[in-house]
């Protein structure tokens, strides 16, 4: 292995647990992840040391925790390379994100007439807020479909794109794992004169992001997923896009004047952050990235490449044709999350005997219910690893099946 | 895996392997669907009440073994029933599966037999709803044909 799991899993304080006392191995990170200590003590000690409103208050204590905040934005800006802090936006979580581009971006540029660019793997969080603005605005939205391989089929692309004014996918499928083109969608997209939107929340845990490189436009992503707190996500988008589009929330803080005859709003990025904001989960989430830059995002992904190929084999060898994995079978062009059928044991079943084991999956539709019936499954277990996962999780999974075999 | 014998007793995994009253029935039955949007089960019931008893029963759909066995005993136990019997049966199972209080209402000859089987699921919080869909729907219909 390439990374020290050993060393990294020390640091995550639920890792360690145990039921019944036998230890817990965690395959449901794709859902969200566990947190280190670093994070935990971060938030903990803010609140213990450094807490205070932010923007508001012109005392020391207010100035400072105002400082630890942006430091936090600054930090998530680099993270993905976006040119500034003022193009990252904190929301309550990446669906959050999603619907503020909707409400925001989509009220203000489609209409009848107009069409949107979906894919066939997208999460509801991808879906439902553009088919609730459609509902009012009457635009049309188009799909990518899929290739047998669980890929995009992106054969059409140009066509489907024809006269379409954002393309909104997702850069991982959290149900397949599949890794789509990222940046050759977005030059299709500019090429069609669309806006390209990235729905990062599977990729961005799990490998290095450029934004500037990837070409994209907007991206949204969820701290829970990467080892930082729940209730804060990520909105990026690139400044001119975010200039022109209207406030979404309003409230306090994103304000510049107000009075009984309308307001003017504050300057970017505050402008979408109506409200106080979720202080001490910035200040995780920033503990987070600082956490993930010290391991590397390369060597993330190479880690995960390669406990998906441990997986991958460990799987097919012991149960051949009893499981179907629903993805990619070139590592390179996945992420650690399996989608599986094993015969026909219902996911539930499977998701219970494991439980049995510690190993926890998650079983389900996955918040993905058109993909669901397009890979011909009302639900799937799928078991989804991240840097601190290890061949012993895969092992346990493994024995697990065994279990499952012999009631079912 | 002794808890989970508790769970997947032999009886509900023979019904959930061999259902009874599985399949279909035409119109004039009526036919209910019921869906688990947690997980995705769907479930369909089809009835034929003639004078107040419940003359035939079928269901369809998909589901987990439990999900599965639970509907598959509850069409062997309501066939031939009386619709205020059916109503009994079922709200004897829903105290078994402890979302409905015993009122002391239910007769006592009121008897869930086989079914008793699914108590184990009581323990597994999160799959009384998959024990329970089957019976949701059928009640659903029940209100539909007295409508
Ligand atoms: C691809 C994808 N998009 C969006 C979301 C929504 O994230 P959240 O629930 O944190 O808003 C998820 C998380 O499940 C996801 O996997």
């Amino acid at each position: 292995m390439t990374l020290n799991v050993a060393a990294i899993r020390q640091q995550f304080p639920m890792l360690a647990k145990q039921i019944n006392g036998k230890p817990i191995h965690y395959l449901d990170s794709a859902n969200s992840s566990h947190k280190p200590n670093c994070v935990i003590d971060a938030m903990s000690a803010f609140m213990r040391e450094g807490y205070a409103p932010i923007g508001r208050s012109s005392y020391t204590l207010a100035g400072e925790a105002s400082a630890a905040y942006e430091g936090a934005r600054t930090k998530v800006a680099k993270f993905i390379n976006a040119r500034s802090s003022r193009e990252v936006i904190f929301t309550k979580n990446a669906t959050e994100s999603m619907n503020l581009v909707a409400q925001s971006w989509g009220r203000a540029n489609l209409g009848k007439g107009d069409a949107i660019l979906l894919t066939h793997m997208e999460h509801h969080a991808n879906i439902v807020p553009w088919q609730m603005l459609a509902k009012e605005s009457g635009f049309e939205i188009r799909w990518v479909p899929l290739t047998k391989d669980f890929q995009l089929d992106l054969s059409s692309l140009d066509q489907l794109l024809r006269g379409v004014k954002a393309f909104s996918f997702t850069s991982m499928s959290n149900v397949l794992g599949t890794i789509n083109p990222t940046r050759e969608m977005c030059a299709a997209a500019h090429a069609a004169g669309a806006i390209a939107i990235v729905d990062g929340c599977q990729s961005v845990p799990h490998m290095a992001t450029d934004v500037q490189a990837l070409g994209a436009d907007m991206l949204a992503f969820s701290s829970h997923k990467m080892c930082g707190p729940t209730g804060v996500g990520v909105l990026w988008a690139r400044e001119e896009l975010l200039e022109a589009m209207p406030p979404f929330l309003g409230g306090g803080g994103m304000i510049s004047e107000v009075s009984l005859d309308g307001f003017t709003y504050a300057e970017l990025p505050h402008k979408f952050e109506a409200g106080t904001p979720p202080i001490v989960e910035v200040i995780g989430l920033g503990a987070a990235v600082d956490f993930l830059n010290g391991i590397g995002m390369n060597e993330v992904r190479r880690h995960e490449i390669e406990l998906t190929n441990y997986a991958y084999h460990a799987l097919t060898q012991r149960y051949g044709d009893d499981i179907t994995i629903h993805g990619p079978t070139n590592p390179e062009l996945r992420g650690a999350t399996f989608s599986f059928a094993f015969r026909d044991v219902h996911p539930h079943d499977v998701s219970q005997v494991l439980d049995q084991h510690n190993v926890c999956v998650r079983a389900g539709h996955h918040c993905a219910k058109p993909l669901m019936r397009l890979i011909g499954a009302n639900a799937t277990a799928r078991a989804s690893m991240y840097l601190y996962s290890d061949e012993s999780d895969v092992d346990a999974l493994v024995e697990a099946l065994g279990d499952v075999s012999s009631i079912f | 895996m002794s808890n989970l014998e508790d769970l997947y007793r032999e009886v509900i995994l023979d019904h959930y392997r061999t259902p009874r009253n599985r399949g279909e029935l035409p119109p004039p039955a009526t036919c209910t669907e019921g869906t688990n949007p947690l997980c995705g089960d769907e479930i369909k019931i089809f009835l034929n009440v003639i004078d107040g008893i419940v003359q035939d029963v079928r269901f369809s759909g998909h589901g987990c073994s439990i999900s599965q066995a639970s509907a598959s005993m509850m069409t062997a136990i309501v066939k031939g029933k009386s619709l205020a019997d059916v109503r009994a049966v079922a709200r004897r199972f829903k105290q078994l599966m402890t979302i409905e209080e015993d009122d002391g209402t239910t007769p006592a000859d009121i008897r869930l037999g086989d079914i008793e089987a699914l108590q184990g699921v009581v323990k597994y919080p999160v799959r009384i709803k998959c024990a329970v869909l089957g019976w949701n729907t059928l009640l659903q219909g029940l209100n539909s044909t007295d409508a």
